[in-house]
């Protein structure tokens, strides 16, 4: 079953199924227009991938919803209520992870519980379950400079899980390790996806791993930025890890979203 | 340095610049330099004198003084420059000229100002050590890797907790820098008083020896003198090493 | 983008400029002349030329002072940096000397040498010697391996290595410490002249305030800032110019 390809416009949701809603947000740097009238839609509990190249306003865009920027025009809303300011509901894996390099693994996760004023003894408890489930268990007493690059990373993703919101936003979270350790995210990514009853949104540029994980793609491109199409692959989602990327489908689609691609690359 | 196979520790050259102290005094070639062995026991006997412990008291609370207010006024100032741009614009040519003027020119302007009395002095030390320590925290703050700064928003720290959490710690390498070589001036600050404004503690006792041709005596102040701003600035290095785990890795 | 600089700068100088005009009308000292009458008096002192003759006599130990610093320090910053022994024997002695108040000495120099020239271009010199030869002697340690094995590699002999490698990757560690050198050996040379004997323009610095001519005294003190703001900015011209590489910008460029 070949994939459903729409253009420009989003797959026919109920409205009750969407959590981020992103309506004729625009956005400007000076004289430069990152984001013009962009509209998009992510469904609540999926994974939905920001894919394009440079200078495409992707990260942009992660920022308004995180509520980091502000749009110049148009509106977002997550769950119903619109954003101008980071919540509770949402929360961020940032590319160089962020952490508090003078604070240990354990309390770079609670950070996030400890800035809401949660007990020490309740954070701790949390933070240790996501501790546990990001592979990172035994390690809670290290800080930040004795971990490796994926590690680090592991306590950016464990500290964004343990402040339960509905939304996470990552912002090219694979980028900053190597390879091996990529692909292994990538496969974790899908089981958390399925863990987690959360929306992800997810920005990249690797055409790869947007295929690989994502149950919807959605394509920009830069100057003006646009949405170029809403990709939602099917027929391997769901598929053992191991053979994803062997699978016709994915590598058609890969195959595809590069030939539209390629001419917009500087 | 390696001497016959074994590695030579850092300041152990100071011994042999002791020893040559000690011959020189010995034989009495200049009247200037006693022996270094003289120079010890005439220290050990004077640091007990009420008269010194009086000097060090009235330069060490001034110089204490001096300094919490540099620090105090100084590393808020300095943070605020870092991140406000409208108000780094306007002080920062300041804070420029002043780090690096002959601020001794200063002090008779202080003098006619503010009097003859300790608290010249005071402000004296501070002059002298708050422009580094402005430089520095802001300095300090101009580094903070910008998703640190993005991470606390997106976790909803409040202003109180984003300072106290966040920026002070992810600055106090550099604060800590600016502070070690601000106590330094500071110390040279109180000194420069104390000859200048009105002649007091170490500054008196300095007069007094050097006027009365007591030798011994005045190589024995400036030792422990030395000795004093030398162990502050060791103490500070080390308070600098303890958070320089963090410091590379920001 | 340059001009707001510009603009601010100018600014900032009214702000502060009108606030000692301010200050001064008030008056909140009798001691505290305002801006204007500060600027009127060093007008006058420049007409008749007092500030010159004060000069001429204030920069003759500055000037010496700093000249002996520069070449005895980067010398021996040199020779520290390049001989582990002399290192050893010398480090501890510049880094103690940079760490404690030398002012002290003052009182002894004057024992030793005299109220005259000497002992004036003594103090300049202890101020300023340390930090020029740690720096120095720091900057050229820390040459980066990489580009003396490149210089070996392309065959080049061990003066070549030194003046072409060394000197300037180590420049501008060399002339950051010339610079606090040079605003030390200011603060040398006036601490000599109120201390010592008042000459120069320490001496129209005492006289105006004996005589409680305010604006005099507070002009001949801005003139001396104002002149180790313009010498410390013609040091940073001169390593433009001569290392015209060394001016690499700005990380966030």
């Amino acid at each position: 079953m070949s994939q459903i390809k729409l253009d420009a416009a989003q797959p026919v949701s109920p409205a009750s199924e969407i959590a981020v809603s992103v309506r004729n947000v625009s956005k400007n740097y000076g004289d430069v227009q990152a984001l013009k009238n962009l509209s998009l839609e992510f469904p609540r509990g999926e994974l939905t991938s920001l894919l394009g190249p440079s200078g495409c306003g992707k990260t942009t865009l992660l920022k308004i919803i995180a509520g980091l920027l502000k749009a110049d025009s148009g509106n977002v809303t997550v769950e119903g209520r619109p954003v101008t300011e980071p919540g509770p509901d949402r929360s961020f894996v940032f590319q160089d992870f962020a952490l508090l390099p003078w604070a240990s693994v354990m309390r770079n996760v609670a950070f996030g519980l400890e800035l809401r004023g949660v007990a020490k003894s309740e954070r701790e408890a949390v933070a240790e379950k996501y501790i546990r489930e990001v592979g990172l268990a035994g390690f809670e007493g290290k800080f930040p400079h004795q971990l490796s690059g994926g590690m680090r990373q592991r306590v950016g993703l464990a500290r964004a899980l343990s402040v339960d919101a509905k939304v996470l936003l990552l912002d090219e979270p694979f980028s900053a390790v190597d390879e091996q350790t990529r692909r292994k995210f990538q496969e974790d990514m899908l089981a958390l996806v399925q863990n987690e009853k959360k929306t992800f949104i997810f920005v990249t540029h690797s055409i790869e791993e947007a295929v690989y994980v994502s149950d919807q793609i959605a394509i920009l491109l830069p100057r003006p930025s646009r949405v170029l199409e809403v990709i939602r692959p099917s027929s391997f989602r769901g598929k053992i890890v191991a053979n994803i990327r062997r699978d016709p489908e994915y590598l058609d689609i890969v195959d595809n979203i590069w030939a539209s691609l390629r001419s917009y690359v500087e | 340095m390696m001497a016959f196979g074994y590695k030579l520790p850092a300041m152990s050259s100071l011994l042999v610049w002791a020893a040559l102290w000690e011959i020189v005094g010995q034989l009495e070639l200049t009247f200037f330099v006693p022996p270094i062995s003289t120079v010890v026991v005439t220290l050990f006997g004077l640091v007990q004198t009420s008269a010194f412990l009086n000097a060090l008291a009235v330069t060490a609370s001034a110089f204490v003084a001096g300094v919490f207010f540099a620090i105090v006024i100084g590393i808020p100032v300095g943070i605020l420059m870092g991140k406000s741009r409208l108000l780094d614009e306007l002080l920062l040519p300041w804070v420029n000229i002043f780090v690096s003027a002959p601020l001794t020119a200063l002090v008779p302007v202080l003098m006619v100002l503010f009097g003859f009395g300790a608290q010249t002095i005071i402000i004296t030390t501070s002059l002298f050590a708050i422009w580094i320590i402005i430089l520095n925290a802001r300095a300090g703050v101009k580094q903070i890797n910008r998703s640190l700064v993005e991470m606390s928003r997106v976790f909803g720290a409040s202003s109180k907790d984003a300072f106290f959490k966040i920026y002070l710690w992810a600055a106090l390498p550099e604060i800590l820098g600016g502070v070690r070589i601000g106590v330094i001036r500071a110390v040279k600050g109180v000194i420069i008083g104390q000859l200048l404004i009105s002649i007091v503690g170490f500054g008196a006792l300095f007069e007094l020896y050097s006027s009365n041709f007591l030798m011994a005596e005045f190589w024995a102040v400036l030792i422990v003198l030395f000795g004093l701003a030398f162990a502050i600035s060791e103490f500070l290095g080390y308070l600098e090493r303890k958070v320089s785990y963090y410091a590379a890795s920001r | 983008m340059k001009n707001r600089a510009l603009l601010l700068t100018l600014l900032s100088g009214v702000i502060v400029f009108g606030a000692w005009e301010i200050a001064g009308r008030i008056p909140i000292s009798y001691a505290f002349p305002t801006f204007l009458e500060t600027m009127a008096a060093l007008l006058v002192i420049t007409l008749d030329g007092s500030i010159f003759t004060a000069y001429a006599e204030t920069l003759q130990p500055l000037l010496l002072g700093i000249a002996i610093s520069a070449i005895v320090g980067i010398g021996m910053g040199l020779w520290v940096g390049l001989s582990a022994r002399f290192e050893w024997l010398f480090s501890p002695i510049f880094i103690v000397m940079q760490a404690a108040p030398l002012a002290a000495l003052i009182p002894l120099l004057i024992m030793v040498y005299g109220i005259g020239l000497t002992s004036k271009v003594f103090v300049v010199c202890i101020m300023a010697m340390p930090v020029i030869v740690l720096n120095t002697a720091s900057a050229v340690r820390n040459t980066p391996a990489s580009i003396k094995e490149m210089a070996t590699s392309f065959m080049a002999r061990r003066q070549d290595v030194l003046l072409k490698i060394i000197l300037p990757a180590a420049s501008p560690v060399i002339f950051s410490g010339l610079r606090l050198g040079v605003s030390a050996g200011f603060i040398g040379a006036i601490l000599s002249e109120l201390k010592i004997t008042p000459t120069g323009i320490g001496d129209i610095i005492t006289y105006s305030r004996s005589i409680s001519d305010y604006p005099t005294m507070y002009a001949a003190i801005f003139s001396i800032i104002l002149l180790a703001v313009l010498f410390l900015n013609f040091l940073e011209y001169l390593e433009n110019y001569l290392f015209e590489g060394n001016n690499r910008g700005y990380v966030s460029d």
